[in-house]
């Protein structure tokens, strides 16, 4: 990864002094994986332009296990795009390497630190996933930079596989050279969503540093500080209440919450409803995840036994954490219980149950394997209630971002339209003696019907 | 004075304190089979006498009395006992197991008890105490044959006690472990005799008429090959010819060629002719009528016969158990009433079907034992296995047939009826169902078969533990993303590298991989190329019909094609069977079929290219670190190179290798790119099978590797469009001129993009120092790593590094993986219930969730 600045302020070798680096030497800056190298490729009084590369160790960083922050590919792996693009890393190295330009100090030329100067900053290469060419044009012109932007294919031999996210960026621009390491330092982490170390409230410190006087007032701020904040929640609220005020931030979040309930509540509100009028007492919820339906169960007294099954163990421990499962009194506690286990295996601890619930669990089963689930929850275990939901395909037509023939999830196996759903509903009542009866759940469209579709299952004996 | 008890048995000795029941049971029991209400006081409480801690500690005595009885122990009850209500607890347990409860009375005179309480301070209670436990005791004695107890001593004085010189044990009836056969094991007869006869002839019998053989019934049975027949019980009622069956069957027991188990219908008999009332019905009447042509001495001789047999058998070291209508795992090789009834009449649920007949509980669907059940009672049309039992009772007498099982092998023999000689109440229709039962059984198999921590009995290794937290990963990736559980009989093993090379610019050399085999003594390996695309395993039948009868899959295609975590390979099923059909027209036309003598296969294959199945990773990995390098690398040196131009210094060792960088991405690019080309259709893919895994009867790890290139290049001449046979040599690790030849190969393999070679030993299965060998290892080359350890691994101040690598966790996962891979196919073969496959294809998942280098 290379940095370049070049001025063609007259004598454009103060650009040294700015820096701190002998024009002359080449310097090296230890970081905590590898090295970055100052150089000059160019100095004269005309033009000149300072080098800054980043030497990193692919192998330290894989060894070293570097790997705590994101799961991603990018710190475990030797084939590894860290150094060769922008990224955290290259923050890391400015704030070392030009440590006192970027902190606006300047002892041999002090007037120069608030002078905006002709400055081109060059980079090769920069990662901009999910946004790409008009997000750097969004974040970088606002600031008064002409972008000069290109794109790279993934393989120049293989053009089928089309655009790589990486770009060769050059931007132009007259400003302070203290701004141009700060716009560097925010947005290039920024525009790569990714961080070498762990994210913590000490990067909010760091973005209202080094953001100071130019984020507050720039279009794209939000954005920006989620991208840099990785999306975390928590963190982004913080900068909002020191740029608003904390009353106002707390505003944002009321309106957030009050607006019109998502899908996936009025489901939720929808199989609760139906497992009450069931007059079930002991609840088995197929498929829990994190625990959203098993949280609404335990707040309703009818149901003394409530039990959540989940095939990933990953979500299981989710949920008992969301729902506080240690810190539960005994009482509540005893009401409840996690497992892992599978919808394709018989399994005993499914026994002994009033009603089921299996909330958009199928259509992540393959359809082959369809059979199986229904040996083992309507053959084997058969609750006298099973509340069942999954979406409807020909609702999709009404989603404009989906393109035709796609699915809502990318593990959804399938996807069955009203009349899809109702046949195989009729054919579960006939095989394993229930009745069925089918309500949508969410807003109804005459030609499409609802989002999502639910089926309720009793049976007599 | 000698006392003996069964075998298997509770013991309870009965005495009050003071008798001397711990000295009893320390003298003639080991150490672990007693159990003493003094020592769990004491584990509870910390003090033997404690009287409040009894509850508890009783609790925990009947706790221990239950885990051992649940293995099969003899165990001894070390308690006074002498209270009705503690003896029915203990015998309550007994029949639980199925274990024969005894009791052994030490009745001393109350001077001998206070006087041995009075040398123990500990004992400290009163003599009302004593006096009360004698009273009981007294009170007690002629009870106890009443209570249960199958043998009763009672011991009366120490000098009494004294001259127990040893405890006999005897051997229960039902235990014949050590007769190991062969048998032939022959179902329902039901007074059928000429299809008795003839099915004894077409075993093999000789059956000669001796009137001079008069105890023997006037018959001589023999067989020539020594081979022993076990009737499975009801040999008589409603057929034509009940004495004459009694006869054969008799002479036969009388001769030690046969064995014999009771049925509903031969006890039934044995109580009328004891005198009993009993309800004539269900055919007795015939039997009885044909009696009555008999002397009143043979009629005497039937009944003493059928009282002497015992409910069941367990033979062969306890790996075939006989009884008339089944046995459960629980009751296999015990006694109890329970055991008796369970082996004459089956399990009933208490409903009576639509024919008025009692509604049966299908045992055998839940059965789990290790021995194979042969039994009968009730009539099927075929015999058929299920969890390892079978029902050979395919209803001679209502004008089926008369069925024996070979055993060991476990060949079906069977004569026709010559006629319908009772009406069935129940008709005896053929299946409906195109799948077999035990196919039918396995479209569901239950979760307690693969979680928690499993142990795997393997051939190749042993007990292979599976720890909870790879099952835990393993469930959700078998069921979320695996294809039919009934498709999936097995699952690769991972591949180690060979040891790290010490040339200074290798990491990896086939030097190491041949001279790994060779120090263990493996002379003749093979070298065969390593083909880069991705895993795939494909079970394919001859066509549809055979899934439907060999794997009970329908409605599924012709076959399956997976990658090695189970998925499937192909995510368009139309393609799928597309490529399949082209692989069984390819096997067809070579002839493959025929030459095995099989209607299905299960290969172990590269599919290529690479760019099929990994094009996401491709694109979002390799190729990204590619455009990312490219662009960025060329500017840096340019700026590197400007800068030098300028006569800055102390630069040099980063220009060069900044400039060893960008020729080392180009390299990459051109690594990765070998592998991947465009697909538009099957002709663009090429498929290149290593291992013919298994096909019907065989699982062929008995060949050698050349036996399986020779037979694959034999199958590729039927499409030499889609398949790649493998180029391969076998090599003399002791000839320095053949090895020699196969780096010379190795060199010019990798030089022309291959990703190296897998070296194996000549056999599929070898041993050598140590153990189980690795049945392969990888030896990778120089340009492919660079996709494996990044472009520019083999930098000098790099490659030192990645040469610290450790491989004794990768081989050790290999081995474990390779074995269980193994016995799936081969439980498999062996038609074992889907469970038991299934057991060992997800212990390789788990093993897989195990951390290892991926590198590697």
């Amino acid at each position: 990864m290379l940095l370049t600045i070049s001025t063609t302020y007259q004598p454009a070798t103060d650009l040294g002094f700015l820096l701190h680096k002998h024009p002359d030497r080449f310097q090296t800056i230890n970081l905590s994986i590898g090295q970055a190298h100052a150089f000059y490729p160019e100095s004269s009084p005309e033009r000149t332009t300072v080098a800054l590369l980043l030497d990193m160790d692919p192998i330290d960083m894989v060894r070293n296990g570097r790997s705590d922050g994101n799961q991603g590919f990018s710190l475990g792996q030797y084939v590894n795009d860290r150094p060769y693009v922008g990224s955290s890393f290259l923050s890391v190295a400015l704030a070392k390497a030009f440590s006192t330009a970027l902190n606006g100090t300047c002892h041999k030329r002090p007037e120069l630190v608030d002078q905006p100067l002709p400055l081109k900053a060059t980079l090769s290469v920069v990662s901009a996933p999910a946004g790409g060419e008009a997000l750097l044009r969004k974040w970088f012109e606002p600031l008064g930079y002409t972008m000069d932007i290109t794109p790279h294919a993934l393989d120049a031999t293989h053009p089928e596989w089309g655009m790589s996210s990486y770009y060769t960026v050059t931007m132009d621009g007259v400003v302070t050279l203290q701004a141009l390491l700060a716009h560097l330092y925010v947005l290039i982490p920024a525009l790569d969503r990714d961080k070498h170390y762990y994210v913590s409230e000490g990067e909010v410190a760091k973005l209202l540093a080094k953001g100071d006087g130019w984020l507050e007032q720039h279009p794209a701020r939000e954005e920006i500080t989620r991208r840099y904040l990785l999306g975390f929640r928590s963190l982004t609220k913080q900068v909002w209440s020191e740029w608003e005020g904390a009353e106002e931030a707390a505003d944002v979040a009321r309106k957030e919450k009050a607006a019109a309930p998502s899908l996936h509540d009025r489901r939720l509100q929808a199989v609760l409803s139906a497992l009450l009028a069931s007059g079930a007492e002991s609840v088995l919820d197929l498929g829990c995840g994190e625990g959203k339906l098993l949280r609404l169960l335990l707040k309703e007294r009818q149901f003394r036994r409530i039990e959540g099954m989940d095939v990933s163990y990953g979500e299981l421990t989710k949920a008992m954490d969301r729902l506080h499962y240690e810190d539960l009194p005994p009482r509540q506690r005893e009401r409840l219980k996690l497992w892992q286990g599978a919808l394709t295996y018989r399994d005993e601890r499914m026994h002994g149950f009033d009603a089921a619930a299996v909330v958009e669990v199928i259509e992540h089963l393959d359809e082959n394997r369809l059979q199986a689930f229904e040996r083992v929850v309507f053959g084997s275990a058969r609750p006298a209630t099973v509340v069942l939901t999954t979406p409807n395909a020909d609702y999709n037509a009404l989603f404009e971002k989906m393109e035709a023939d796609t699915m809502r999830h990318t593990d959804h196996r399938f996807e069955w339209s009203r009349e899809e759903f109702r046949a195989w509903t009729e054919r579960i009542t006939s095989e394993y003696a229930y009745q069925v009866s089918i309500e949508p759940i969410g807003p109804i469209d005459d030609t499409y019907g609802s989002p999502s579709q639910m089926a309720i299952f009793t049976h007599a004996d | 004075m000698q006392i003996s008890v069964p075998e298997l048995s509770l013991i309870l000795l009965v005495g009050p304190a003071g008798s001397g029941k711990s000295t009893f049971a320390r003298t003639h029991f080991g150490k672990y089979e007693v159990v003493s209400s003094d020592t769990c006081r004491g584990v509870v409480s910390n003090d033997e006498n404690a009287q409040s801690a009894t509850p508890d500690a009783f609790d925990l005595l009947n706790f221990i009395v239950r885990k051992r009885l649940k293995q099969g122990l003899l165990t001894v009850v070390d308690a006074t006992n002498v209270q009705s209500e503690s003896r029915k607890s203990l015998i309550k347990i007994a029949k639980e197991f199925h274990v024969l409860p005894a009791a052994i009375v030490l009745n001393m005179p109350e001077e001998v008890c206070a006087e041995r309480n009075r040398q123990r301070p500990d004992r400290n209670f009163g003599r009302h105490v004593l006096r009360h436990q004698l009273t009981q005791l007294k009170r007690s004695l002629r009870g106890l044959k009443r209570e249960g107890f199958r043998k009763i001593y009672v011991l009366d004085t120490p000098d009494e006690v004294a001259a127990v010189t040893r405890i006999q044990r005897d051997k229960l009836y039902n235990d014949k472990k050590s007769v190991h056969g062969p048998f032939d094991i022959i179902g329902d007869i039901h007074g059928c005799y000429d299809e008795t006869h003839e099915l004894l002839e077409k075993l093999g019998y000789e059956i000669r008429v001796a009137p001079e053989r008069k105890e023997y019934f006037g018959l001589e049975v023999s067989h020539p090959a020594g081979r022993q027949a076990i009737f499975l019980g009801d040999l008589v009622d409603r057929g034509p010819n009940s004495p004459d069956v009694l006869r054969l069957v008799m002479s036969m027991i009388k001769d030690g060629v046969a064995w014999c188990v009771p049925g509903n219908h031969d006890l039934k008999l044995q109580r009328k002719l004891n005198g009993k009332k009993v309800t004539v019905n269900h055919g007795l009447a015939e039997t009885l009528e044909q009696l009555e042509g008999e002397s009143s001495r043979f009629r005497d001789d039937v009944r003493d016969f059928l009282y002497s047999l015992v409910s069941h058998y367990v033979f062969d070291d306890g790996q075939l158990v006989v009884a008339h209508a089944g046995l459960r795992e629980d009751m296999q090789g015990r006694g109890s009433g329970a055991v008796r009834a369970f082996c004459t009449y089956g399990e009933t649920t208490g409903e009576i079907d639509e024919f008025g007949l009692p509604v049966r509980h299908n045992w055998a669907a839940e059965y789990r034992g290790k021995a194979k059940v042969v039994y009968g009672h009730t009539p099927v049309p075929e015999a058929e296995w299920l969890n390892r039992t079978i029902d050979i009772d395919t209803g001679c007498v209502f004008g089926g047939k008369l069925t024996a099982l070979r055993y060991p092998e476990e060949e079906l023999v069977s004569v026709p009826a010559r006629q319908i000689y009772c009406e069935p109440v129940r008709p005896l229709n053929p299946a409906p169902s195109a799948l077999s039962a035990q196919q039918e059984y396995d479209d569901l198999l239950d979760i307690s078969d693969v979680t928690g921590k499993r142990i795997v009995q393997t051939r190749l290794r042993n007990n292979l533990t599976i720890r909870e937290e790879n099952s835990i990963a393993a469930l959700e990736v078998m069921s979320r993303f695996a294809v039919n559980p009934k498709w999936l009989i097995y699952l690769p093993p991972t591949m180690s590298p060979c040891e790290t090379s010490d040339l200074p610019d290798y990491l990896e050399h086939p030097n190491e991989a041949i001279a790994y085999y060779q120090s263990k003594g493996v002379n003749n390996i093979v070298c065969e190329e390593k083909h880069m695309g991705s895993r795939a395993v494909i079970v394919v039948c001859r066509d549809e019909s055979v899934a439907a009868r060999r794997f009970g899959i329908t409605n599924e295609g012709p076959g399956v094609v997976y990658t090695r975590t189970g998925r499937n390979f192909f995510t368009d099923s139309v393609l799928e069977k597309a490529f399949l059909d082209r692989v069984t027209a390819a096997l067809t036309k070579s002839g493959f079929w025929d030459k095995l003598d099989t209607d299905w296969v299960c290969l172990d294959t590269e599919l290529m290219p690479w760019s099929a199945k990994a094009q996401s990773l491709i694109q979002e990995q390799y190729a990204a670190v590619g455009a990312a390098a490219s662009h960025a690398l060329p500017a840096v040196n340019e700026a590197l190179r400007k800068t030098m131009a300028r006569g800055v210094e102390g630069m040099d060792s980063v220009m060069e290798k900044f400039t060893y960088k960008e020729a080392a991405v180009d390299r990459y690019t051109v690594a990765y790119c070998n592998y991947c080309w465009e697909v538009n259709s099957i002709d663009d893919y090429r498929l290149a099978p290593f291992h013919v895994l298994a096909t019907e009867g065989a699982v062929h790890v008995d060949k050698s590797h050349e036996w399986h290139m020779q037979t694959i290049g034999d199958m590729a001449t039927g499409d030499e469009i889609l398949f790649r046979a493998t180029p391969y040599r076998i090599v003399d690790t002791a000839d320095a001129a053949q090895v020699q030849a196969a780096v010379d190969w190795w060199l010019a393999l990798t030089a022309a993009g291959g990703e190296g070679m897998v070296v194996k030993p000549y056999d599929f299965v070898a041993y050598g120092k140590g153990g189980l060998l690795q049945p392969a290892v990888k030896c990778r080359g120089r340009e492919y790593l660079r996709i494996i350890y990044g472009p520019e691994y083999d930098l000098p101040e790099h490659l030192s590094r990645l040469k610290k690598r450790g491989l004794g966790k990768k081989r050790s996962l290999a081995l474990r993986e390779f074995a269980l891979g193994i016995e799936a196919l081969e439980r498999c073969i062996r038609r074992e219930p889907l469970r038991r496959i299934h057991e060992s294809v997800f212990g390789v998942l788990a093993l897989e969730s195990e951390a290892v280098d991926p590198r590697l």
